[in-house]
């Protein structure tokens, strides 16, 4: 057993005027996540504490967070890991605090949504099933993982001072489709991305990478699209 | 207020492809879900989805009724067969869909569907998407959702809203009482017709696989509202979750020739007479009992956990096939599962009983209709063999989502009036704030914990009378502090401390259903165990138990198992 401060960020807009931090002590076990140190406060010693939790299992991406400078899914994060006596735990960045370490994720759907994030099947459909070599489907390997938890969003300097940009995880969804050997819309999903507001908005700073819990890389599917983009532009 | 035609509880597989249904057929429409999309439990499933595609090429032969043959013993003869047979028939349709609409089934190398040995099952027929065939399948259906609204526009979704209530007038549903979590208001929501797919009651158990939310709320405001539990006895353990945090190993693991040890490194099914022809691959009741039995005798790593060995299966195949369970296993449990064995034990991980509903998804109640995990219909019966329950969630989500829609075209509705609403809005809204101002001493966190303890131990892989009747008393003395909660936290956005007392005073309805079913149930049938009543009983226990709600407990009565299509035999594998 070792003894851990976790130093959570806390707010409530309608009745806080700023954000502070409440530090918690609490004692951890080989095997312990961050996201049980959080439900271990609520359940013993704060039960005002604000997260988001559901599979505790790393699929389902509710749970991301700033965690010790770094974001992360909290229930596969291990404390003891982390090398520290002392957590600091922030919400997801770039998206609005509604308590504590929750977040208003609408932006991040509304822009995800803006990008026909759907197969459109080439037609006519067959009988059965597309026929899609291994190969082909092999393309699809690891970018199918994203499990739009945010953390590319919140890490993303680009998506925190331009509300219009899509965004990482949207635009590692438009690569995903682009990919797909059933689909017969790139021309219309390249169009989509090819604005001001799409993949040119991306600086390669490359901080979506870093953090995809996944170990996706959106900046590699921008830059595979700003790719496709420039090739349809040059004079051939 | 709110007023939708119909109204979906629940944003998992089921949920959504009822609501694929009503909005292409422009039905105005509300999701429910107390999660955002896409962090429902059906994101988890791993393994994969059964269909007589008979693309394997030892799977020639196959075809949908072998698949309802197999469902059916597996069932061990409870499961509804003219159900099971709709599922069965059913299947390649709906697998077809989803593949149509983008979901990233893994290939054959002819490029077709590719399918793999499942618990069982006669052939390989369990169609997957690597080993996250729950993510494709849901990220499929919500981007296709995404799609078919930008169409239609009828649908709208409500996050992180918790359906306390449903509200029903003469036997009739009208609609739904949610509370909002983000501002902690109670909202009445006016509909025709409503549709349950909130998934499973797992967290009922201390140890389960399931998501931290499965804790079957859904099904206890259906029971309140009148509608009957069935089979709620029949819980399914699986044999591999990781030791102590039980995070589901998926079966494919051993579908794909992986090995179950015990501490001498001996495959020890081989030692008990139902798991030692079809070893790792017999059904997963038969599995769980045989690795507890073996952890009984003294054969346990460490006198805890068995073994999953992969390691001979070679790394290519592992990181083609399995790469989840290598992440999972890595990051829950330290172990490199390419060069290590995993540390497993059994844990709960399906509810086979649910709502009660016909084979349209229809309950007793007028306009409410239930689908998937939460239903009951019954096609796993005594026990669901894996890769069934994602097939029953495409399949009744979108029964269901038709079956509502014609309801809502061609039934005359309850003409409950405003005030009526308004008074079952004020009633809960006065049931809430006695929660706030109760000064009792319990706190829902410890109760829902021993809950968690009351259930493992008495009414888990093995039952038996007096331990299940001392599990009962102890249920008792839970139930009866439940009537002195108390909240310290009084704030109302996002208090989860009065989130988590809603979802426990859901959970002791169900489980009080379990126990006293379980009880009831004096003989062995798929996944309920008596070492008391180590047979089946066909003649006295082929029935359906149904529990209706009473506030002095659930009233227990029996219905008949549609049976017909194949005579119930030894169940032997």
């Amino acid at each position: 057993m070792k003894k851990i401060n976790f130093k959570i960020f806390r707010f409530d807009p309608e009745i806080n005027e700023a954000p502070y931090f409440d530090n918690f002590d609490i004692s951890v076990r080989h095997g312990d996540t961050v996201l049980a140190g959080l439900f271990y406060i609520q359940k013993n010693i704060d039960p005002s504490l604000a997260f988001r939790f559901s599979c505790r299992g790393a699929v389902c991406g509710s749970c991301a967070m700033h965690i010790n400078g770094k974001y992360c899914l909290a229930c596969e994060t291990q404390i003891l890991e982390l090398n520290t006596d002392t957590i600091t735990i922030q919400p997801l960045g770039h998206l609005q605090v509604l308590r504590d370490l929750i977040v208003d994720f609408t932006p991040f759907y509304e822009n995800y949504s803006r990008i026909k994030p759907y197969l459109v099947g080439k037609e006519p459909a067959p009988e059965k099933e597309y026929i899609q070599t291994p190969e082909e489907r092999s393309r699809l390997n690891n970018i199918i993982d994203c499990t739009l938890c945010g953390a590319c969003y919140g890490a993303c300097a680009t998506a925190g001072i331009n509300k219009e940009y899509l965004g990482p995880a949207a635009l590692l969804k438009v690569e995903r489709f682009l990919r797909d050997s059933r689909d017969s819309i790139a021309n219309e999903r390249l169009r989509i991305v090819d604005d001001l507001h799409g993949v040119w908005r991306c600086h390669s700073i490359f901080s979506c990478q870093e953090v995809c819990p996944k170990n996706l890389s959106p900046a590699k599917a921008i830059a595979e699209i700003k790719k496709k983009l420039l090739l349809k532009k040059v004079k051939r | 207020m709110y007023k939708f035609d119909a109204i979906i509880i629940g944003s998992g597989l089921a949920g959504l492809r009822a609501a694929y249904e009503l909005v292409s057929n422009k039905i105005n429409t509300a999701i429910i879900s107390k999660v955002y999309p896409l962090r429902s439990h059906s994101i988890a499933a791993q393994g994969g989805v059964n269909a007589a595609l008979a693309n394997n090429e030892n799977a020639k032969d196959d075809s949908w009724e072998k698949h309802a043959c197999d469902t059916i013993k597996g069932s061990d003869y409870l499961g509804d067969q003219d159900a099971i047979l709709k599922m069965c028939k059913e299947g390649p349709q709906r697998i077809f869909e989803l593949e149509h609409w983008g979901c990233p089934f893994s290939r054959t190398d002819d490029g077709r569907i590719s399918q793999r040995p499942f618990g069982g099952q006669g052939f390989p027929r369990t169609a997957y998407a690597a080993d996250r065939t729950g993510h494709a399948m849901l990220h499929t259906l919500y981007e296709q959702i995404i799609r078919i609204n930008e169409e239609n526009k009828c649908l709208t979704f409500f996050n992180e809203w918790l359906v306390t209530r449903l509200i029903v007038n003469d036997k009739t549903i009208t609609g739904i009482i949610a509370l909002d979590l983000k501002t902690g208001n109670l909202e009445l929501f006016k509909a025709d017709a409503v549709i349950i797919a909130t998934g499973g009651a797992g967290r009922l158990y201390g140890k389960s696989t399931n998501a931290l939310i499965n804790t079957g709320i859904g099904l206890s405001i259906a029971y309140h509202a009148g509608a009957d539990l069935k089979d709620m006895e029949f819980i399914q353990f699986h044999p591999t979750t990781l030791f102590t945090t039980n995070i589901l190993i998926t079966e494919g693991a051993r579908g794909e020739g992986g090995y179950l040890l015990n501490s001498a490194g001996e495959r020890f099914l081989a030692n008990y007479e139902d798991s030692k022809k079809a070893m790792e691959i017999a059904p997963r009741d038969i599995v769980s009992r045989n690795m507890i039995r073996e952890i009984k005798k003294g054969n346990a790593i460490n006198g805890q956990y068995l073994h999953l060995d992969l390691r001979h299966l070679g790394k290519n195949l592992i990181m083609e096939r399995l790469p989840g369970v290598v992440e999972l296993a890595g990051k829950f449990a330290g172990i490199n599962a390419i060069t290590e064995p995993i540390p497993v034990e059994p844990g709960q991980h399906y509810t086979m009983g649910g709502i009660d509903t016909d084979m349209d998804t229809k309950t007793k109640i007028n306009g409410l209709y239930a689908a998937g995990e939460a239903a009951c219909v019954s096609v796993h019966g005594a026990n669901r063999l894996g890769g069934n329950s994602l097939l029953e969630t495409v399949v009744f989500g979108a029964a269901a989502g038709e079956m509502a829609g014609k309801y809502i075209k061609t039934n005359s509705k309850s003409q409950i009036s405003n005030l009526e609403c308004d008074e079952a809005l004020r009633e809960e809204e006065k049931r809430i704030s006695r929660l706030f101002e109760g000064e009792g001493r319990e706190n829902a966190f410890n109760l829902f914990e021993e809950l968690n303890r009351i259930m493992w131990e008495n009414f888990g892989i093995f039952k038996e009378d007096a331990q299940m009747k001392a599990g009962q008393k102890e249920f008792k003395n839970i139930k009866e502090r439940s009537r002195d909660l108390r909240l310290r936290y009084k704030g109302k956005r996002f208090n989860f401390e009065l989130y988590w007392l809603l979802e426990f005073l859901g959970s002791i309805n169900i489980a009080e259903a379990i126990i006293a079913g379980a009880i009831e149930r004096a003989e062995s049938r798929g996944s309920h165990y008596r070492t008391d009543y180590p047979k089946r009983d066909d003649e006295n226990w082929l029935k359906h138990t149904i529990a209706s709600y009473s506030q002095e407990g659930p009233k227990l009565s029996y219905k008949p198992v549609a049976l017909g299509y194949v005579a119930p035999a030894e169940r032997k594998y």
